[in-house]
């Protein structure tokens, strides 16, 4: 037990594998077991990460559960992995989305089960890696592991267009990291090396030692992450590869893409980008300037393209193009505000396009189209379906009460207190949000049934009930009672805030020991 | 003393009641059976009126200046620390906490009163329509909503019952989801509000940005000091002069709040989703479109009244979007023929009058119109349903008439809510009305002078409506003709309760000029003169303006015995002008009354005439100023365009020639690298090869292969060999001589 207990995070990185490769020696004929097999260890991925609440400390500062092994001598590589309280929930995020993901596979996938749950599984490892590591070359080894699984899973068992979004799925990502690569070398290269030291690809220290780069590489340093995190989370206007992986992807697959995927893009930002920032206040807020105007172009462009949208994953797809332009701009914001906010609303996206691609998934298995037309008035043969594909709309939505709301207000808030015209801007997303959402409920659910086919489809099965209601009551969950996930996030966002932000505390404007945060009281005395 | 009690401490089970019933309709309603849909519904709401009651009983056995409760259930949105204007750092915090002061007493009476008795009429209304369950199960998630809007004790917390019951307008506007119509009025209804919502988001924003804290007040917690209120930061930074009135900011958290007002409250831009909210069935008119709902706004303004009264401009754009709404509204309502669609526009016009008294400062008289508008409008909405219910299904009320003796209940209690709101004397209307336009001319003649004028012409659409329904020959057709009867005493006994209501209820705003001492004004006092900033300090530094004179100084200093002195005298001398202009709304309601008479009963001016005469005013009224058809073909068709011109974009620009543009590049790049690699790299190493080849061509001769010719070969190169080495070693040896 105490190895587990010490080797915590290499048991939930590894569990999938370890299911991956067990599926490796099952006969190729028995589909069941593929699925069981595929299930359990979904479920095991799940189970063995929530030790990681239980043994979380609150007041950790730095990263918690560290495992550090030397791995690669020759060049500094090792096999780091720590987790603070942001990858924490990106990484509960990925186990607890990966098992509903499995498991809504159970009936959509009939040919080629046992490559379909080995790739899911080393994709969950992929991804749990990328949340994970601490090693810049592990964190590319990972970062690149999970494009490979990804690209099968679209091009085997997407629909009619897969290869061509597989390729574009892969080329697009690839030319991202194949930029960050450069940027990783240089920082391995130009890291000052102490006396004796030799060197490392160690995420701590070599971003401590970026601090003393002088601006220019430093702002090359951040473009060249920039590139490959910009496309991954996608940020307008690299976004154009995800309505295609979204759209051919197996549902699965784009409840993956969409929950877990584009947040290594955002995880990138926050970890590796913000400490890339330069110095020298002009240069940086010109930067940031740039960054925040693609998010809010994206907020809006997405919700408008949204609008003639015919295919109902396609306007998902783009509607994540404008949450995660919410998610940025709390990022780039640089106030603790943005950032938490940033943070749960990467989990809220996780969970509310995750249903929402599930529910898609639920219409393409009946009837084998995601075209809005091709339904209309399922209200009435599919009141349990209804109820909950409302629940997530209005999640998704921004309704209060539901996920979507705690993470939209506190990213406005923490975006108000630079500028008010970014808040603005934002609030125009939230209205354009309730415009595309509800209109496609109401062509989808509303009126008498249209087609003869709608008639008689069968309400959601267990199963189905199964993946959705957890979804549902974690929106509710975080709607309602977010601030133990605050309290997880509150201490690393401050911690990144200080560092980059740091005018942002008073006390060390004034360059003062560092006080307690002053009450409201003594504000207002 | 400081109000104590069980039902104080628990407040939170006010809106709790109808959220268990909600919940148990939404999730099992289907396996229910309809008595007990109604027993379980009808009696949480009722649950939550008598509770209520008894809190509100509670509360006033403290003084008029210790009636706050408040109570905070746990902190609910902690996003950390939160940079205020100024740059001060404070932990920002939303709590889940309720808050009963004579402001919300007001409300959760009139939403659980009337709500209950909408309820209770709903029984009967809705018996025979599908969906039972799930109608009560969205009414009661509505109650649950607003009563969370009424109690909560921060605007936050305010903004979730916001939603909700804007939620719930949608889910029962579109009730009848078969409907196109049905479901386009909710969609409508949800988008429209959010445009206002966004403006209440951004108010919030910048409220807790300013004062750093969105807490209403900190009266009535534990711990006054480390946990303050909007009311008293703001009271703070007055002291402090880091704010003063007609501050900008002031000024623009006003504004934006009243955006958001102005969307939920259905006033001009934003009313329109209002009259299409009649696609909802009728108690749902009656309950969120007329009596509780849409005066949110009104109720939100008062609210935050403290900030309003230090932002004059605000104001003035309040009265003015007010009765301008209001004469707006009921110039269309003058030309309608749906029975609702008229009471629709009345509604509009009405809250247009509540917002002309919060702009005029008159909060209290705002509230009071609300109370008494609650009653006799839902009374005219629920008579409506019952006129509907007889009619089978018609509200066109030129197909209508001669229902008086018919349906006897109903009509002589539509006719009470008639006169209550064309206010008559002693009606509850009366009351209300006369007081707004009296502190409308005190703040400007104009605006009273426009509201005088609507009030006129709510008379006459209010008797037009009564004359065309319940008296002269029935116009139905013969089939809805045989079916006329009377609605069941579930929906009866409600009409006549809010009847009474509707008479009486205006009684306890009785003003001092006739002899009352206006009780409604006092009990709400402390809130809108805002007694409750705490600790009181013997001076009160916000909310004297209005009572002053706008002109006047800023009265951070004047003490409140001073203030109390000037209310006081206010009260005591009815000047000669109040009584005057009684009289003129008196007279112009029964003008209104009277012209209606000669249009519709004795026939002396013939509508059709009239109409005829103006004829481009008639179809512009009519078609409702055409604003629905403007608004579509400048905003919602012009957004949709952009959006489709911006899917092309997306598709051939960014993605055609961005990104496949690149993919060309690339293999046009691999193209150009293939043939260089062919003839240039290839080439030149082939180059070379031929050159070798070609080079080697002369040798390949002597290559034969054939041993004779290498011997010759061999034996011709060893004479040349010999030759050359002789002949050197000769040179070599003459030399060595």
């Amino acid at each position: 037990m105490d190895f587990v207990a010490n080797h915590i995070l290499s048991v939930v990185l590894f569990t999938p594998l370890v299911g991956a490769l067990l599926l490796l020696f099952v006969p190729r004929e028995n589909e069941n077991a593929h699925r069981i097999a595929g299930n359990v260890f979904g479920v095991l991925g799940f189970l063995v990460s929530l030790p990681l609440i239980r043994w979380w400390h609150p007041g950790a500062s730095k990263f918690s559960f560290e495992e550090n092994v030397a791995w690669i001598p020759s060049i500094g590589a090792r096999y780091h992995l720590g987790i603070d309280g942001i990858s924490l929930l990106l990484v509960l995020l990925t186990t607890f989305l990966g098992m509903i993901a499995i498991l809504s596979s159970w009936s959509a996938i009939h040919q080629r089960t046992k490559e379909y749950y080995i790739l899911l599984l080393l994709l969950q490892t992929g991804m749990i890696g990328v949340f994970m590591a601490l090693d810049f070359f592990l964190f590319y080894v990972f970062w690149e592991v999970m494009l490979v699984p990804m690209y099968f899973l679209i091009g085997v068992w997407g629909s009619d267009r897969r290869l061509y979004a597989a390729i574009k799925f892969f080329l697009y990502t690839l030319a991202g990291s194949v930029v960050m690569l450069l940027g990783i070398l240089a920082l391995y290269f130009y890291a000052p090396l102490p006396a004796g030291a030799t060197r490392t690809f160690d995420v701590p220290t070599l971003l401590a030692g970026a601090q003393t780069f002088s601006d220019p590489l430093k702002v090359w340093l951040f473009w060249a992450f920039f590139f490959a995190f910009a496309i991954k989370v996608p940020m307008f206007p690299f976004h154009t590869w995800l309505p295609d992986a979204h759209t051919e992807a197996p549902t699965a697959g784009s409840v993956i893409l969409a929950g877990v995927l584009l947040k290594m893009g955002t995880y990138g930002f926050i970890r590796f980008s913000l400490p890339l920032l330069p110095t020298d206040t002009a240069l940086r807020s010109r930067i940031i300037s740039i960054v925040i105007f693609l998010s809010l172009v994206g907020i809006v462009y997405g919700a408008l393209v949204c609008l003639m949208q015919k295919d109902m994953k396609r306007l998902i797809a783009y509607s994540s193009v404008s949450h995660l332009g919410f998610c940025t701009l709390g990022i780039f914001a640089l106030t603790p505000n943005g950032l938490s906010g940033s943070v749960l609303q990467q989990i809220n996206h996780g969970i509310s396009t995750g249903a929402l691609f599930l529910i898609v998934g639920v219409l393409y298995e009946r009837r084998h189209t995601r075209m809005i037309s091709d339904f209309g008035g399922l209200a009435t043969p599919m009141p349990n379906f209804a109820a909950i594909y409302l629940i997530i709309s209005l999640s998704s939505l921004g309704m209060p009460l539901l996920n979507g709301f705690i993470g939209e207000f506190t990213i406005l808030q923490g975006a108000f207190q630079v500028s008010k015209a970014w808040a603005a801007w934002g609030v125009l997303g939230v209205i354009l949000g309730a415009a595309y959402l509800l209109w496609l409920y109401q062509r989808v659910m509303f009126g008498p049934v249209t087609q003869p086919a709608n008639e008689h489809l069968p309400d959601l099965n267990l199963r189905e009930l199964a993946t959705l209601v957890p979804l549902v009551f974690l929106a509710f969950w975080i709607g309602i009672y977010p601030k133990p996930f605050f309290a997880l996030i509150e201490k690393p966002v401050e911690n990144i805030v200080r560092q980059v932000n740091p005018n942002f505390y008073p006390a060390e404007r004034a360059k003062l020991p560092v006080p307690e945060l002053p009450s409201a009281a003594a504000e207002t005395k | 003393m400081t109000p104590t009690g069980y039902l104080l401490q628990h407040l939170w089970l006010i809106p709790l009641f109808p959220l268990v019933t909600a919940a148990l309709m939404l999730f099992f309603g289907r396996r229910i059976p309809k008595n007990a849909v109604s027993m379980f519904c009808v009696g949480s709401v009722g649950l939550s009126f008598v509770y209520a009651l008894g809190a509100v009983m509670q509360l006033l056995a403290a003084g008029p200046e210790q009636r706050v409760a408040q109570q905070i259930l746990f902190e609910w949105l902690t996003p950390g620390p939160m940079q205020m204007s100024g740059g001060h750092l404070v932990r920002f915090v939303a709590d889940w906490g309720y808050l009963l002061d004579p402001l919300s007493c007001v409300m959760v009476l009139v939403v659980t009163g009337v709500g209950f008795l909408i309820h209770v009429y709903s029984i009967g209304y809705m018996g025979h329509e599908g969906g039972y369950y799930r109608f009560f199960g969205y009414m009661n998630l509505f109650m649950f909503s607003m009563l969370t809007l009424v109690l909560a004790n921060n605007m936050l917390l305010m903004f979730v019952g916001w939603e909700g019951v804007g939620l719930c307008s949608y889910l029962l506007i579109g009730f009848y989801f078969l409907r196109k119509s049905a479901t386009d009025a909710g969609n409508k209804a949800f988008i429209v509000n959010r445009i206002g919502d966004a403006g209440f988001i951004l108010g919030i924003l910048l409220t807790a940005m300013t004062l750093g804290t969105v807490r209403f007040t900190s009266v009535g917690l534990p711990d006054v000091a480390a946990n303050p209120g909007i009311l008293q930061s703001l009271n703070s930074a007055v002291a402090a002069h880091a704010l003063a009135s007609g501050a900008p900011v002031l000024t623009a958290i006003a504004l934006l709040l009243f955006v958001g007002a102005t969307g939920k409250s259905a006033q001009l831009p934003l009313y329109v989703w209002l009259p299409d909210a009649m696609e909802g069935p009728t108690p749902v008119s009656a309950l969120i479109h007329a009596a509780t709902m849409v005066t949110a706004g009104v109720y939100m303004v008062v609210r935050m009244n403290a900030i309003y009264q230090l932002a004059p401009i605000a104001m003035d754009v309040v009265a003015v979007v007010g009765v301008v709404t209001a004469i707006f509204a009921a110039s269309m309502a003058l030309v309608q023929n749906d029975i609702k669609k008229v009471l629709a526009y009345s509604t509009i016009s009405q809250l247009g009058y509540m917002f002309l008294a919060l702009g005029a400062g008159a909060f209290a008289a705002g509230i009071f119109h609300l109370m008494t508008h609650a009653f006799f409008k839902a009374l005219l909405f629920l008579g409506a349903g019952s006129v509907i219910h007889a009619m089978s299904g018609e509200q066109d009320i030129q197909k209508m008439g001669g229902l008086w003796n018919k349906i006897p209940a109903t009509a002589r209690t539509f006719f009470v809510a008639t006169l209550a709101i064309a206010g008559i004397p002693p009606l509850a209307g009366f009351f209300s009305k006369d007081e707004i336009l009296g502190r409308a001319f005190e703040r400007h003649p104009d605006l009273w002078f426009v509201g005088f004028l609507t009030a006129g012409m709510t008379a006459f659409y209010m008797f037009r409506l009564v004359f065309l329904t319940f008296l002269g020959y029935s116009r139905a057709d013969e089939h809805a003709e045989k079916h006329i009867r009377e609605s069941p005493p579930t929906m009866t006994v409600p009409l006549m309760i809010l009847a009474v209501l509707s008479v009486i209820g205006g009684w306890i705003g009785w003003p001092a000029a006739l002899g009352g001492s206006n009780q409604f004004e006092k009990f709400l006092e402390p809130v809108t003169q805002s007694y409750f900033v705490a600790p009181f300090e013997g001076r009160l530094s916000v909310n004297a303006t209005p009572l002053l004179g706008h002109e006047g100084p800023f009265a951070t200093e004047t003490s409140r015995e001073e203030l109390l002195r000037v209310v006081e005298e206010r009260n005591k001398k009815p000047s000669a002008l109040e009584y005057l202009l009684m009289f003129a709304s008196i007279g112009i309601a029964v003008g209104g009354i009277w012209l209606a008479y000669q249009f519709y009963r004795t026939k002396r001016i013939a509508p059709e005439l009239v109409a005829a005469k103006v004829p481009r005013f008639y179809q512009l009224l009519l078609h409702k100023y055409y604003v629905d058809e403007i608004y579509d073909a400048a905003v919602v068709d012009r957004v949709k365009d952009l959006g489709t011109a911006l899917g092309v974009f997306d598709a051939k620009v960014i993605d055609g020639v961005g990104v496949d543009g690149t993919g060309w590049l690339a293999r046009f790049g691999s193209t150009l690298s293939m043939w260089w690699d062919k003839w240039i790299i290839d080439g030149l190493l082939n180059f070379s090869a031929k050159l070798t080849q070609l080079s080697s061509f002369p040798v390949r001769f002597l290559q034969t292969g054939t041993f004779s010719s290498y011997a010759m070969l061999i034996l011709v190169g060893l004479a040349i060999l010999l030759a050359y080495y002789g002949h050197h070693m000769q040179v070599l040896m003459r030399g060595a001589r």
